[in-house]
């Protein structure tokens, strides 16, 4: 039988839903009528609007996808306006201040605290300069991901961003298309350091070498023509809901100009093959689980494409070095080279958060000192682009800079967090605040061996897996637990995920340590890996020589000078964060005016 | 009176006639021996999988573990409030709930 999902969507969705939002939006929010406030809300997401958490009543999540996290030039400032005018709730966050934006692992932006009435001024703003938060959320095509300096990266193989921005054309608001079981992410990748991070997607093309109307393929030796440049296809990975997978290589390989027809070939695959009757096995991943990469290259090849698929080409993962806990490229902080000869500046946005102020001038320092173009990564930071040589000392000296530095502490630089309880429904502690202060005291209190500038450290605050936890050198994940037989928030610890050319998930090995011990555990555990390490030895290596057990006694929880303000229900109390669980103190719902 | 019972969000929260009711990340006793050996399941609520009533009683099945042996696991039926009128009251967070069917 159908969920509720699947008939409130056969009933409204897609671009249709926009014209009801606007009414809504226009009569105030009280007019949503009251038994179909759950439909509209599932629908509105389509739109890149989600509900905030219980307690925050008519307040909003908006997401703006920008694909492959690609900000042209004034678009950063739109941004920045829009978070300094609407995204400004009735809390002011300890940390972050009344108003900010939110860099997300998908290469979008979040705002928050977004009313309705709001929402059609937010979307004549985002359109009239390029911007959109057509299907940012809901059950279709999501921002398409990949290396955010697709068509300037000196490392490139293939220049990305063309394709990306016809998938980006042709999938978004198509109606074909408008209608998935469920979320369907894309993963488009034309550089040899694997920064699209495909094998975490539902969909993959990965850049790889084929010999095509003639020879091997494989190192294109004995070939009749030369290696073309073209895109690996791989499907069904994902990490939500503890049911991580790699994607799956379906043996294909595809040129350029024909990566649309495989995309919407594999989409309209999900489409009409995925699990509408059950949500929570509704992704592409168990489909191919299921079936097996054999079955969906072949019924993709019987039912969805009308020409020859080629075999699969030489791919370059043996060069991915982002996110894979080795090598020399792990993220893209720092100054890079570009192929025109400008550079690339890489900064640390530390969990991916930056105040309105600091969004607006960011935008005029991108245009002081680059193109005005801003780019995100998956690793939540932001990359200034087009920066030349004469102007790079000057960029690099800016004051906003030792904020979201390019030379950032490893703890800083590896720190990724999720949204939190602070607005998500889903997640079982807060986030952002607090790895912003776990940060702040292992840059303080811990020191690594001298050879290791990057320590990713991922905060999830729940299975969804947003923060992507499980590719971290350490992974921290939301559970509960008690202390002294009170309640708090606690963390599951996980140990030695990466991607690169062999991906490999983190290992839970340390359930439920309570929060104010985390710090303690990290630094005991880092402790361990200097003392213990072979010479130049990476962490993720040094995970992989033990085993759960032995792994689970090097993370010594120990309560220590960090003090955690946010110990207990984050779910039911509010800023300042109250030490009394009965608190049950939200923020008030806006004036329906 | 027809009451409207629905899980949303991933299952983050059951709705009670499009009100949002029960939320996860809460921490219940449960007598609960299908799901672990401990005398009393402290089960933190991960998600919730379904939702339905017997009677006027609004029962769930849940996916959680037990903070204090590990073990997750689905409850069975669990009672987590009551409509009455058409007004959801919830169960006393801090009473011992026990499997229904």
């Amino acid at each position: 039988m159908p969920t509720d999902v699947e008939n409130w969507k056969s009933e409204v969705y897609g671009n249709e839903i926009r014209d009801r939002l606007f009414e809504f939006a226009e009569e105030g929010f009280d007019s949503i009528p009251d038994d179909e406030r759950d439909a509209w809300f599932e629908r509105f997401k389509w739109w890149g609007l989600y509900h905030q958490r219980n307690g925050q009543e008519g307040y909003f999540m908006m997401r703006i996808g920008t694909p492959n996290g690609v900000l042209e030039p004034g678009q950063l400032r739109t941004v920045g306006e829009i978070a300094d005018e609407y995204a400004r709730g009735p809390g002011v966050n300890p940390i972050f201040g009344g108003a900010y934006a939110d860099f997300t692992t998908r290469q979008s932006i979040q705002l928050h605290w977004i009313e309705l009435s709001d929402v059609p001024a937010i979307f004549e703003k985002l359109e009239e300069n390029g911007l959109s938060t057509q299907q940012a959320c809901g059950d279709s095509w999501r921002n398409i991901v990949g290396n955010p300096v697709a068509g300037k990266d000196g490392q490139e193989v293939i220049d990305a961003w063309p394709v990306i921005s016809e998938l980006n054309e042709t999938f978004k608001g198509n109606d074909d298309h408008a209608n998935l079981p469920r979320k369907w992410k894309v993963s488009v990748t034309g550089s040899a350091d694997g920064s699209g991070q495909g094998d975490i997607n539902d969909l993959a093309f990965e850049p790889a070498y084929k010999a095509v109307g003639g020879g091997s393929g494989g190192d294109g030796a004995g070939g009749e023509t030369e290696d073309t440049v073209g895109f690996n296809v791989r499907v069904g990975g994902g990490l939500a809901r503890n049911e991580p997978r790699f994607a799956r290589d379906i043996d294909v390989w595809v040129p350029p100009d024909r990566v649309p027809d495989v995309a919407g070939g594999l989409s309209a695959l999900f489409r009409d093959y995925g699990d509408r009757e059950d949500r929570y096995n509704a992704r592409v991943k168990f489909l191919v689980d299921e079936w097996g990469a054999d079955e969906v290259r072949e019924t993709l090849q019987e039912e969805y494409v009308d020409f020859e698929l080629e075999t699969a080409g030489r791919d370059v993962r043996e060069e991915y070095t982002y996110n894979a806990g080795e090598g020399e490229r792990n993220d893209l902080i720092g100054v890079h080279d570009q192929k025109n000869g400008e550079n690339f500046v890489g900064l640390n946005v530390l969990v991916g958060r930056m105040g309105a102020d600091d969004v607006l001038e960011l935008a005029d320092l991108a245009e002081e000192y680059g193109s005005g173009e801003v780019r995100l990564s998956q690793r939540q930071n932001v990359v200034v682009t087009d920066v030349p040589d004469d102007a790079l000392d000057e960029f690099l000296d800016e004051p906003l800079l030792d904020h979201y530095s390019p030379s950032p502490s490893p703890f800083m630089r590896g720190s990724v967090a999720c949204t939190g309880t602070e607005f998500c429904s889903l997640s079982i502690v807060e986030t952002k605040n607090r790895q912003v202060r776990f940060a702040r005291w292992l840059k303080a209190n811990v020191d690594l061996p001298d050879d290791v500038d990057e320590f990713h450290i991922h905060l999830s605050g729940c299975t969804a897996s947003c923060a992507q936890p499980q590719i971290a050198d350490v992974s921290l994940r939301g559970m509960k637990t008690r202390k002294d037989g009170d309640p708090v928030e606690a963390l599951d610890v996980g140990l030695g995920g990466g991607l690169g050319e062999d991906p490999q998930f983190a290992r839970w090995v340390t359930q439920r340590v309570p929060v104010d011990e985390v710090p303690g555990a990290l630094a005991n555990l880092v402790e361990s890996f200097a003392a213990e390490r072979d010479e130049g030895e990476s962490f993720r290596a040094f995970v992989a020589r033990y085993d759960d057990d032995e792994l689970d006694a090097l993370v010594e929880p120990e309560e220590t000078d960090y003090e955690d303000p946010m110990m207990h229900n984050t779910k039911r109390t509010w800023y300042p964060y109250a030490e009394d669980d009965a608190m049950e103190d939200a923020p008030p719902t806006p004036a329906d005016d | 009176m027809t009451t409207r019972l629905r899980v949303l969000d991933d299952g983050a929260w059951i709705s009670v006639n499009d009100g949002r009711e029960v939320r996860v990340s809460e921490l219940w006793r449960l007598d609960a021996p299908e799901l672990c050996e401990c005398a009393l399941t402290d089960l933190v609520v991960e998600n919730f999988q379904s939702v339905g009533v017997d009677g006027s009683t609004v029962e769930v099945r849940a996916y959680g573990q037990c903070i204090a042996c590990g073990a997750t696991g689905t409850t069975g039926w669990i009672p987590v409030g009551r409509v009455r009128g058409g007004e959801f009251t919830e169960l006393d967070r801090s009473a011992v709930r026990r499997v229904r069917r």
